[in-house]
């Protein structure tokens, strides 16, 4: 009742950069919340990893060490200023594009930057990730529409089977039953995937096959399941049915009558799953060795980096913000009552 | 009209539950080239289930499991699922109930009539552009690149109409086009249905479960009730002696602005499918039934020449429909209960703030019932709100017999939420379902009188005899009862708390007219013999004329006329409320 109160029968008049860009106006809206959270986030980050007992001068000097020499390392690398200081001073080179230096390089007597230590890596897991993400994002959307319109049927059963029981094993048993058959008994993939430092992990693509066959197995199950539920709820909608009525070819009703307003919801399914990929492959990476953005952030968790835990928790999270705020946009963009600013 | 053979001939039509409970069970009608056939029902009487049977269609669960449909001499049952797309929309149209919700969200309008177009022919721009003309709306290609919901609900509406046109079918078959729609809107869209039939000679089925709109617009009409049609024939013999009891019934439970009478409602409400009784479905509610119709199912008699036909064997003793004594309208001299002075209050949404009532002043005298009427988005239900503490006003003072009363519901005390309660519209959305009926009733004593819990449970049973329940429903959840139960609970519920103002928000609104009617009478009486004072919100003249003592006509959010019930719906003086009058529907021959 009192939504109708505002009147919805004509556009209203463009007056302000906000009614005519609402999608504009939303996304500056959004953008300026992702950077707040990060900020909360940050000084999460800094209090958490600052707590943590031990420090990396210590951790590199090793047990043996005199006080002083602990002492001098502490001073070179800034960990006996103030907590206040040393956040300002870090916060201050992220915002610069500089995530500090890696303890491994004090270690050797040196400098050497975070970035360099991890653009390697970081990259690797941006291959992998992507690997996934598009075969899931096409197996899933094909799946999920056809095991909807086959709902009930042989097919949904089947499809709904072979793709629930891998995402129902955690990763590394998936990953172990599948180096067990690709490895140990037909000895076609190499069980570690190595990538040499600098190397493309596409130069040796056989080291990619066993990584995403498991991600694969884990997510396309439920993102299968997510669509299939929003296309199901599509295909029930009252505009389907009087499209049926009209006498609208069946290929085109699901086409443009359910799979259209069924999309939105589907964004939000493949949002947590590039956020998954990106920052929660640790497992996978382990198991096979793969040397991603994971596997580097225990490493600096083990031998405590905190700096370097800090900037690569940091550059994760800014990953998650983002990936969050497109998929928003993008569900706006998709959804013309949002797009133009109608009352949802 | 021509007496050639008929454009749409239904015979035995079935329609069954998965189950093998019928949900049709047995229908016949025709449908003669330029005529329009009405199709009136309450809920669960069948008839949009009947509608969409005649595309050859069975919503999920249920199934055509017998008869014929006919549409200019092609069968329709009969054919495999690409035939049946094939005659939909060229053969025969459907033109959905609440346009809001089917067109596709999606689509631009254009694109939504293109769909269709192009099965008929070339869908060129200009034809897209002609069909929306037709229909009277903007033949603009500004116009066809708005979405679904940056129209009006009568737009909307025009749409699916238009779209129903597209490839020019001898038949259409439209299902309530008209119910949600504002009344002056409704005026515009049945004109349209009209103007259709005169420059097109396009012929109809238009199902409704209002037989006043269908009396303004229909030349034959056929009455549904369990399934089955009870009687049927040309409008004007059954608005002027309709044979059925039930379709007596139905004329006698519609308030009727022009003469307003007290309401002489039906007993009961209507079976669902799986609670049809043996024999006549009706009997049960039946003033004049006897033995032989609890067991034999009565059959289709003619009534005269005129095809007029009536499923009841009695149908001989059906007594003339009569209207009610005319309401006592003694002018109430009472202390004001409730006093509103200057009531202002806006909504504040994303494009800014919206005034939605300005300048609101009125009383409602003890024992009075005054209506404030109006159409969506007049504001009647936004300042209802404010009374009881449920939106704050920007601005204006409410008094309690006598008392300020603070504007938010925190600040008043137990006393004063105590003074003034509250029924909603949907009966279905405010019980609680997870509490029986005694609980539910059994709280505002608690709660807001002090009684103990034992003392609240005490009054139980007398607060259900008092809206004509039995107490036994007392151990009952809402969903085990009817919506007509459910909204007197829901007066019970308030009655409990002894409020000295009672806001009725468009509480029949949700109901079947037969059902409406008794709980419009319930709610004469509980004025009458408690004296308390009743805030009557409401779009419907008809229902004004059946409960109010003064009206109050809001237009956008402003007062635009107020005075006594009778001379307002009689000698309407704003132009506002001229057209409200003029366009609300009124059983067209009685």
């Amino acid at each position: 009742m009192t939504a109708t109160l505002v009147p919805t029968a004509a556009p209203t008049s463009p007056s302000s950069f906000g009614s005519r860009h609402p999608l504009a106006r939303v996304a500056l809206r959004r953008i300026a919340g992702g950077i707040l959270t990060l900020f909360v986030l940050s000084v999460l980050v800094f209090l958490a990893t600052s707590v943590l007992p031990g420090d990396a001068a210590s951790a590199i000097l090793g047990k043996q060490a005199t006080p002083d020499a602990v002492a001098e390392l502490r001073h070179a690398m800034g960990l006996d200023r103030p907590l206040v200081v040393q956040y300002g001073k870090w916060l201050a080179g992220l915002l610069h594009g500089d995530l500090g230096n890696t303890a491994a390089g004090y270690a050797a007597g040196g400098r050497s930057g975070v970035w360099d230590q991890i653009s390697g890596k970081l990259g690797n897991s941006l291959v992998l990730a992507a690997t996934v993400f598009v075969p899931v994002l096409l197996l899933s959307l094909v799946l999920g529409v056809l095991t909807a319109l086959r709902a009930g049927r042989w097919l949904d059963h089947l499809v709904t089977t072979v793709t629930l029981v891998p995402a129902a094993l955690p990763e590394f048993v998936l990953g172990t039953v599948l180096l067990a058959v690709f490895f140990t008994w037909l000895d076609i993939l190499p069980p570690v995937s190595f990538v040499a430092p600098g190397a493309s992990p596409f130069a040796t693509p056989e080291t990619l096959v066993l990584p995403v066959l498991t991600l694969v197995g884990v997510t396309v199950g439920p993102a299968t399941r997510m669509i299939r539920a929003g296309m199901q709820e599509a295909l029930l909608s009252d505009p389907v049915a009087v499209a049926r009525l009209n006498g609208i070819s069946e290929a085109r009703v699901v086409r443009r009558y359910a799979l259209r307003n069924a999309l939105a919801p589907s964004i939000q399914v493949f949002a947590l799953i590039a956020q998954y990929l990106v920052g929660g492959l640790l497992i996978v990476e382990d198991l096979f060795g793969y040397p991603g953005i994971g596997k580097e952030l225990v490493d600096a968790v083990t031998v405590h980096d905190n700096l370097e835990v800090q900037s690569v928790t940091m550059l994760l999270a800014t990953f998650y913000v983002a990936v969050t705020i497109a998929a928003d946009l993008l569900v706006m963009a998709v959804v013309p009552k949002l797009r133009t600013g109608g009352t949802s | 009209m021509t007496d050639e053979t008929p454009l749409l001939e239904v015979s035995g039509l079935r329609i069954a539950l998965a189950s093998g409970t019928p949900i049709v069970d047995g229908v016949d009608l025709t449908l003669a080239r330029g005529e329009i056939l009405g199709i009136v029902g309450e809920s669960g009487s069948g008839k949009t289930t009947t509608a969409l049977a005649l595309l050859g269609h069975a919503q999920r669960g249920a199934e055509i499991t017998g008869g014929s449909v006919r549409v200019a001499g092609r069968e329709v049952l009969g054919l495999s699922r690409a035939e049946r797309r094939e005659i939909r929309g060229k053969l025969i149209s459907y033109v959905p109930q609440d346009a809001g919700q089917a067109l596709n969200p999606s689509l631009r309008i254009a694109d939504s009539v293109t769909d269709v177009l192009r099965r008929h022919r070339e869908p060129a721009p200009a034809a897209v552009l002609g069909l929306l003309g037709s229909v009277d709306l903007p033949a603009t290609t500004e116009f066809g690149r708005r979405l679904p919901h940056q129209l009006s609900g009568g737009q909307q509406q025009r749409v699916t109409i238009a779209i129903s046109l597209a490839c020019e079918p001898p038949v259409i078959v439209m299902d309530e086009p008209t119910t949600g729609l504002d009344v002056l809107t409704q005026q515009s869209v049945l004109d349209e249905i009209r103007r259709l039939r005169a420059e097109r000679g396009a012929s109809l089925v238009y199902v409704s479960h209002d037989l006043a709109v269908v009396s303004q617009i229909a030349d034959r009409v056929a009455v549904m009730y369990a399934g089955r049609i009870v009687e049927e024939g040309p409008i004007a013999t059954l608005m002027e002696r309709p044979r059925h009891p039930y379709t007596r019934g139905l004329l006698q439970s519609i308030p009727d602005h022009r003469r307003p009478a007290r309401l002489l409602p039906m007993a009961g409400s209507a079976p669902g499918v799986e609670e049809r009784p043996d024999g006549c479905a009706f009997a049960p509610r039946c003033p004049q039934a006897a033995d032989d119709c609890r067991t034999t199912p009565p059959v289709l008699e003619s009534v005269d020449f005129e095809r007029h036909q009536v499923r009841c064997p009695h149908w001989e003793l059906t007594p003339p429909a009569t209207l009610g004594i005319p309401r006592d309208r003694t002018e109430v001299t009472a202390g004001p209960a409730l006093q509103v002075r200057g009531l202002r209050a806006s909504h504040k949404g994303r494009g800014g703030t919206v005034v939605v009532a300005e300048d609101i002043s009125f009383d409602v005298r003890r024992g009075e019932c005054l209506a404030l009427v109006g159409e969506s988005g007049s504001g009647k239900t936004t300042i209802a709100r404010c009374l009881v503490g449920l939106h704050l006003p920007d601005g204006g003072s409410v008094r309690l017999r006598d008392a300020p009363l603070p504007a938010r519901i925190r600040k008043r005390s137990a006393a004063q939420r105590r003074g003034i309660q509250y029924v909603f519209q949907n009966p279905y959305q405010s019980l609680n379902p997870r509490r029986r009926i005694g609980e539910d009733l059994a709280r505002p004593g608690h709660v807001l009188r002090g009684l103990s819990v034992a003392e609240a449970r005490a009054e139980v049973g007398s607060l259900l005899e008092r809206v004509q329940l039995s107490p036994r429903l007392a151990d009952r959840y809402p969903s085990q009862l009817s919506g007509g139960e459910r909204q007197r609970v829901a007066i019970a519920r308030a009655l409990a708390a002894r409020p000295d103002v009672l806001v009725c928000d468009e509480v029949t609104s949700a109901l079947d007219v037969s059902v409406q009617a008794a709980i419009l009478e319930a709610l004469a009486e509980l004025r009458d013999d408690l004296g308390v004072a009743l805030l009557f919100i409401t779009h419907d003249l008809g229902v004004v004329s059946g409960v109010a003592d003064r009206v109050l006509v809001l237009e956008g959010g402003r007062i635009c006329e107020t005075g006594p019930t009778d001379s307002v719906l009689r000698t309407p003086e704003h132009p506002y409320t001229q057209r409200l009058v003029a366009a609300a529907p009124t059983l067209a021959a009685r």
